[in-house]
């Protein structure tokens, strides 16, 4: 089932107001619940909560669940307010204030957000964070990143250093070592700062809740393997990961979430239905693709709507997995908790290395019957884009399917260019239709 | 031998992209080996202790073409991943038995994936450094990692490294850092008989030589310059920093120092002074490498500061002992870790009222006109104000 709603105008001052946009019930779940979240955080001191900020890839949601912290993301703050337009000027004001133009715009929009006052972005205040976990995992940038906001905050810091899969796999060693910082430095850190002692079997209650929507997780991004896709792997899949990659990983309203989400899709595979999209109903599947790296997010519903006037569905994304590797069989283990959470850690998908990362790429390719990849290469985020070039090449080689490239950027509206990434578009599936065509061709002659 | 000879015989040392010493020193002895490391820092005392030479790999320079590399990097990527692939693809570095590429950042990282990728038959290993700097955690973590490089050397020489042959190495690497002490000592006291633009080059030729001739060579050096003495400028005493990773052109350090600077410390070829003393020969040598890198090893915006307090420390440590009058940051384009390390550390120096200035660079940067403007319009500065 999906409503119609007026969507927010936006900040930009466009000069008609914005077509009625579409979303799944579960769409609507998902927003109420990061809005809800933002009220919480705002509201926390307030009411006496302590704020722990920490980052998508590797977060630790159920352990700060155990310290009754409000949860901030740096990143989600940064990517609402691209959502929102707002992130232009922040970035623009972290560079007039002595930032790189080169560096990740993130980090300049979580800087610019500071400078412009602390308002988050539901327009509710944003608290200092009490204490800032630095979950170290597939980015560099996060070190530096919470460096900075250390010398501007002055808050209490905790390194959690999550080894890189260099080998493609991960040895006791990079367990071990995992595990003895959760144990040694970060549990006493929230500890103090929470004043909360920790309870190992609240821990190992929240898991269990993760465990039932990461389960759901997974068979709603593998329901894409179904022709036509109920579902698009990408920029549908971004609301389907918003709870669980964020504050309610291990929370019953995430295990909700991830029920009604599964029973809206169960009855969008009875009908025969393909993904909604804001415009609607999607027009109907012409092709399937495979998209490696984040989306844009200031002109995101553009950028999704160049895909399905084309009739394009993506069935499977790495983006998707950013926050947690699920569909290959991990899960969270209430049984070895502080384990679990150390091969969570270092699961994610920019903590794999390159060989990993386009064997992933070829598996989804084949499993869910893509036509080609594209590659949506982001200006910001070198974890993900330092030699994807290699990566097109080589799933390109090994898959004999057409890939594309198309560069944008995560929140800096400078770097989108709609005109040049529909252009590239637009080629790239003409040629994927004459690929089609050449094939068709080709069984017609056969037969 | 002038200091003139030394140099350029370190000048053709750098700019030979070809690795011809590396080749004519694993030609002497049959069935040598050699392995590349990238920046910022791996213990070449392993590779060593396994009869391997180390070589430090720092990109292309700003003589070198790079056609196929640019091909695999976008435009907002830095150079150096670019012109070392060239150098692989073109088999400038075929020379080497394997590559070693240390945690520094996201593009050195996903390069070492790249290397797995498109150089199967050589050795390839991501060396993680720990960021943690407890003995029981990081050093932990970090001496499993060495074993690790440990036992593939081994296995790639066929020989067993054993604790001796590491101590030996170990030995002959202080004596190495011994003497880069002295030469940084020695252009800090009287960097007019030192200048940048040589050290530099003294320091690079380690990349490529054995550390045993490295060393002489650097004694070499100093006892020559020593002879020739040279006018005394009023300069600006600066220190260079950011500059770790990706190399300046050589041109542009030349530029600075004839904008009016004396550069009285820089980060230019780190690894070479990474450890800050001695590495102990006592105990276990993975233990004692670990615990140097863990307790007395440079700062950089690669390595995490545990405190806030700790920010900085480290440059004005720089500043106070060499005497230096102002900064230099000197960062490659599109660096993640030296920019955004560097507002931090301006905010540090505004503080304590020392100067600074600030440029990117490639290292293949061919206009040297402004950044001389700059340098020398920042020497000035100084210098009024030290005036005033």
């Amino acid at each position: 089932m999906s409503t119609t709603v007026q969507m927010m105008p936006s900040s930009a001052g466009a000069k008609k107001p914005a077509a009625p946009v579409q979303k799944e019930d579960s769409m609507w779940l998902q927003k109420e619940l990061i809005n809800g979240n933002y009220h919480e955080v705002a509201t926390a001191h307030a009411v006496g909560k302590k704020v722990s900020a920490t980052f998508v890839p590797g977060n630790l949601n159920e352990l700060l669940m155990c310290f009754d912290f409000a949860r901030r993301l740096p990143e989600t703050d940064a990517l609402q307010n691209g959502m929102r337009k707002k992130s232009g000027k922040m970035i623009m004001d972290a560079e007039r204030d002595g930032h790189s133009e080169d560096v990740c715009t993130y980090v300049k929009s979580d800087l610019g957000m500071m400078l412009q006052g602390d308002l988050g972005p539901t327009g509710e205040p944003m608290p200092k964070p009490d204490v800032l976990l630095l979950s170290y995992t597939g980015c560099f940038t996060f070190m530096k990143w919470f460096e900075l906001v250390r010398q501007k905050y002055d808050c209490e810091t905790v390194m959690l250093h999550v080894p890189y899969q260099g080998d493609g796999r991960i040895n006791p060693a990079m367990r071990d070592y995992v595990v003895k910082q959760i144990n040694d430095k970060v549990i006493p850190t929230l500890e103090k700062v929470s004043g909360v002692k920790f309870d190992i079997d609240r821990l190992r209650q929240y898991m269990k809740e993760s465990v039932k929507a990461e389960e759901n997780l997974v068979w709603t991004l593998q329901s894409a393997k179904r022709k036509p896709s109920p579902i698009d792997g990408y920029f549908g899949a971004v609301y389907y990961i918003g709870p669980i990659f964020t504050a309610f990983r291990g929370t019953p309203q995430a295990t909700k979430f991830y029920d009604t989400l599964r029973g809206e899709i169960e009855q969008r595979i009875r009908e025969g239905k393909g993904p909604v999209t804001p415009e609607g109903e999607h027009p109907g599947e012409k092709y399937r693709l495979v998209v490696e790296g984040p989306p844009n997010w200031t002109s995101f519903r553009d950028f999704w709507k160049m895909f399905y006037d084309e009739g394009a569905v993506v069935v499977a994304s790495t983006y998707a997995k950013v926050g947690g590797v699920y569909d290959f069989g991990f899960r969270h283990d209430p049984d070895h908790p502080i384990e679990s959470l150390a091969e969570y850690c270092l699961g994610c998908y920019t903590n794999l290395n390159f060989p990993q990362r386009i064997d992933m790429i070829c598996k989804y390719m084949d499993e869910y019957q893509a036509d080609g990849l594209l590659i949506n290469s982001i200006k910001s985020c070198n974890s993900f884009s330092a030699g994807q070039l290699l990566i097109l090449r080589e799933v390109e080689k090994r898959t004999g399917k057409p890939a594309a490239f198309i560069e944008s950027d995560l929140v800096d509206p400078r770097y989108f260019s709609a005109a040049n990434i529909k252009n590239r578009l637009e080629s790239y599936f003409q040629m994927q239709k004459r690929t089609a065509a050449q094939s068709a061709d080709q069984t017609r002659a056969v037969h | 031998m002038s200091v003139a000879t030394v140099i350029e015989r370190c000048e053709a040392l750098f700019e030979d992209l070809h690795f011809k010493a590396v080749g004519e020193w694993k030609a002497a002895v049959p069935g040598r080996k050699a392995i590349g490391y990238l920046p910022i820092y791996v213990p070449r005392e392993i590779v060593h202790a396994a009869g391997m030479l180390p070589v430090g790999i720092f990109g292309g320079g700003d003589r070198f073409e790079v056609i196929q590399g640019d091909a695999y990097y976008q435009s907002y990527i830095c150079r150096i991943p670019r012109s070392t692939l060239e150098l692989g693809l073109t088999g400038r570095l075929d020379v080497l038995d394997g590559m070693l590429f240390p945690s520094i950042c996201d593009v050195i990282r996903n390069l070492s994936g790249m290397w797995q990728v498109l150089f199967k038959d050589k050795y390839v290993k991501y060396f993680d450094l720990p960021q943690d700097y407890d003995d029981a955690t990081g050093g932990s973590f970090y001496v499993h990692e060495m074993q690790a490089l440990r036992k593939d050397l081994s296995a790639l020489s066929g020989n067993e490294i054993s604790d001796e042959d590491l101590r030996a190495s170990i030995a002959v690497y202080n004596d190495n850092r011994k003497a880069v002490r002295e030469l940084y000592a020695y252009r800090a006291r009287e960097p007019w008989q030192a200048p940048t633009s040589e050290v530099y080059l003294v320091l690079r030729a380690g990349c490529v030589l054995p550390p045993e001739e490295h060393t002489k060579l650097i004694m070499q050096y100093l006892a020559e310059t020593e002879k020739q003495k040279r006018p005394q400028r009023d300069n600006a005493r600066v220190v260079l920093t950011g500059s770790f990773c990706e190399q300046p052109p050589l041109s542009l350090i030349k530029s600075i120092e004839m904008a009016g600077c004396y550069v009285v410390d820089d980060d230019l070829q780190l690894i070479q002074s990474w450890l800050l003393d001695d590495v102990s020969l006592d105990k276990n040598p993975l233990q004692a490498l670990s615990e140097a890198f863990l307790h007395r090893s440079a700062s950089t915006a690669s390595k995490y500061d545990e405190k806030k307090a700790d920010k900085g420390q480290f440059l004005l440590h720089q500043v106070k002992t060499r005497g230096a009058e102002g900064v230099i940051f000197a960062a490659a384009s599109f660096c993640d870790p030296a920019l955004l390390e560097r507002p931090m550390l301006q905010g540090i120096l505004a503080k304590q009222k020392i100067p600074y200035t600030a440029f990117k660079y490639a290292e293949n940067t061919g206009q040297m006109a402004p950044i001389r403007e700059q340098a020398g319009t920042f020497a000035d500065s100084i210098k009024l104000w030290s005036a005033a």
